[in-house]
């Protein structure tokens, strides 16, 4: 029998042939953190180690409170920068860059067979440039710092089948909140999720990189897609190092093959508090909402804003409404702006924030109050996610999120006339 | 520390890491009485004034779902928790309770079966745990984890591993 993508590249990695449930200690080829870093260090310092066993394997990328909000986050970076001093990290990015999830591939560290980890679940993302790209806890990376060596186990592998056509305005999150919700949270858990078929052909590499931004949302290891022609584009001039395409034998062991049909999907909304609490957008359209959330690592790229400066062009954002608009990385903030997407945006009364993390997990910039509804194009909507327990987040995607932000109330947009 | 006894908290399905330890703590509270405080806060406001060392938390599946944040293995430690046993765990999760060295068994029955607040023995090396609702037996952790787990967690089994302990 053949070998999975996963079963390649961990057993390369292992130096063996290697089986699903079976667990190998691999050295990851990018490690990636975050504002995470300054507690990584401390514990790393624990350990009795003096120096980072291969500082050229890590990247560090401030991104979850920036500019710091107070003298804490400002101490936590300002710890980072002296770390990253000290032990001769270069590939450092500080917090004008933008997010780790967009920075990272943007930054030609994301590439087709390698092994990454990341201190941050979402690390899931870079699976769309063909690696195996997971997330792991801040003491996993500390030991990293330390050995360069992690176990991992060797995951099983599931399929996603995305067949049919896009209808007008539906997204990759569309697809993606419609198969959390069939399957719920936990549908690939422990799983390598491959998503194929002729829907993902068609997308761009920002739209698939939504999908494998919430494969964790999905209960799963990794997601990832083959790389095509659209993916050796983006790395070209980009990729850091040379890299080799690994895909899975076509007699490989697939433990479980999904197959959707997009031809009559609706735009999708995940209700409060979980993921897969998922809706069709005609079944909670009127639901008022305070605040709108366009960012994130999940749907904060250029291409979404196309959409979401198309839709507010030459409008108002709803008196009742607050916009909050963070573009998911410093580059795509000013392609945005080369666009004039940001001007537009700024006249129609959204309040546009530099690069970063933002509210998505309550630090600050648009946290809500007791009693307030969100419609956020993140990723989660667990309860206390924006800072406030006590509020409620929605999830949906940017063409969904802008033309709610223009009627206040969540808004079917294929019943919008004009949209 | 191969019996664990305490009694019982129980939870549904996909307990988030959220709720267990919110995100707008992750670097303002770092010291481990805080944590202990704050844990499962947005979930059950009284379970951090109320928990006493050895007590268990019984819960559904996925539980530990959302970030890889490890303080949400940790502060529900410092909390005195003795087990964590739930149908299933986020890979995450499990992952950060055992290099937290807190134990965390995967026992595929309901949790409805378990009664809240009642008295639970846990016998980590025999690999059973009981109740009012009978003895339930479960699998040891894989052999290649379960050195880091018996050594205390995974800072200390690395210590360990190269030559460092103190």
């Amino acid at each position: 029998m053949g070998q999975t993508f996963a079963e390649k590249i961990l057993g390369s990695k292992a130096g063996k042939r290697v089986a699903p449930g079976e667990i190998v200690e691999v050295c990851p080829d990018i490690a990636m953190s975050h504002d995470n870093t300054a507690a990584i260090a401390k514990t790393f310092k624990e350990i009795g180690v003096e120096r980072i066993h291969d500082p050229d394997r890590h990247v560090i990328i401030l991104d979850h409170c920036v500019p710091a909000a107070n003298e804490k986050f400002a101490q936590n970076h300002k710890d980072i920068r002296a770390f990253v001093q000290e032990q001769g990290i270069s590939n450092f990015f500080d917090i004008e860059r933008g997010i780790c999830h967009q920075v990272l591939p943007e930054e030609g560290f994301a590439l087709p067979g390698t092994l990454i980890v990341g201190s941050d679940s979402h690390t899931t993302t870079y699976g769309a440039f063909g690696s195996l790209a997971t997330g792991i806890g801040r003491s996993e990376m500390a030991v990293i710092f330390a050995t360069g060596k992690i176990w991992l186990r060797v995951p099983e592998t599931m399929k996603v089948v995305v067949n049919g056509v896009l209808p007008k305005g539906l997204t990759s999150k569309d697809v993606m909140l419609k198969l959390i919700g069939d399957y719920s949270v936990d549908g690939g858990l422990y799983k390598s999720v491959w998503f194929t078929g002729p829907v993902i052909d068609e997308m761009s590499v920002a739209s698939r990189m939504v999908l494998t931004n919430m494969a964790v949302e999905f209960g799963a290891k990794n997601g990832y897609m083959e790389p095509d022609d659209k993916t050796l584009a983006f790395l070209q001039n980009r990729s850091r190092r040379p890299f080799r395409v690994v895909r899975s034998d076509a007699d490989a062991g697939i433990d479980q093959v999904i197959e959707m049909n997009v031809n009559s999907l609706e735009p999708q909304v995940a209700c409060p508090h979980t993921v897969d609490n998922v809706k069709p957008v005609s079944a909670v359209a009127g639901t008022k909402i305070d605040q709108v959330f366009f960012g994130s690592c999940t749907n904060g790229r250029l291409e979404d804003f196309e959409i979401v400066a198309g839709v507010l062009r030459g409008r108002k954002v709803h008196p009742s409404i607050r916009m909050i608009i963070i573009p998911a990385s410093q580059q795509a903030f000013v392609q945005a702006l080369e666009k004039g997407y940001i001007q537009t945006l700024a006249a129609a009364g959204a309040v546009i924030v530099n690069s970063g993390c933002g509210p998505c997990m309550g630090n600050h910039e648009g946290v809500p109050a007791p009693g307030e509804r969100v419609l956020s194009t993140s990723n989660r909507n667990f309860k206390g996610r924006f800072g406030c327990k006590d509020a409620e987040v929605y999830l949906c995607s940017p063409l969904t999120a802008a033309v709610s932000a223009l009627t206040g109330v969540i808004t079917d947009f294929r019943k919008a006339g004009a949209f | 520390m191969s019996i664990i006894s305490g009694k019982i908290w129980k939870y549904g399905d996909d307990v988030n890491t959220d709720v267990i330890f919110p995100g707008k703590y992750t670097y303002t509270v770092t010291d481990p009485k805080e944590m202990a405080r704050i844990a499962m806060e947005d979930l059950d406001p009284n379970f951090a004034a109320q928990v006493r060392p050895g007590d268990v938390i019984v819960a559904g599946k996925n539980f530990g779902c959302g970030s890889s944040r490890e303080q949400a293995a940790f502060c529900l430690k410092y909390a005195g928790v003795g087990a964590v046993v739930a149908r299933s765990f986020s890979r995450l999760y499990f992952r950060n309770c055992i290099n937290a060295g807190l134990p965390v068994i995967t026992l595929p029955h309901s949790p409805d079966l378990f009664k809240a607040g009642d008295v639970i023995e846990i016998h980590l090396a025999e690999g059973y745990l009981s109740c009012s609702a009978g003895r339930f037996e479960f699998p040891p952790l894989p052999d290649a984890v379960i050195g880091i787990f018996n050594d205390g967690g995974l800072i200390p089994h690395t210590r360990k591993v190269l030559g460092l302990e103190r």
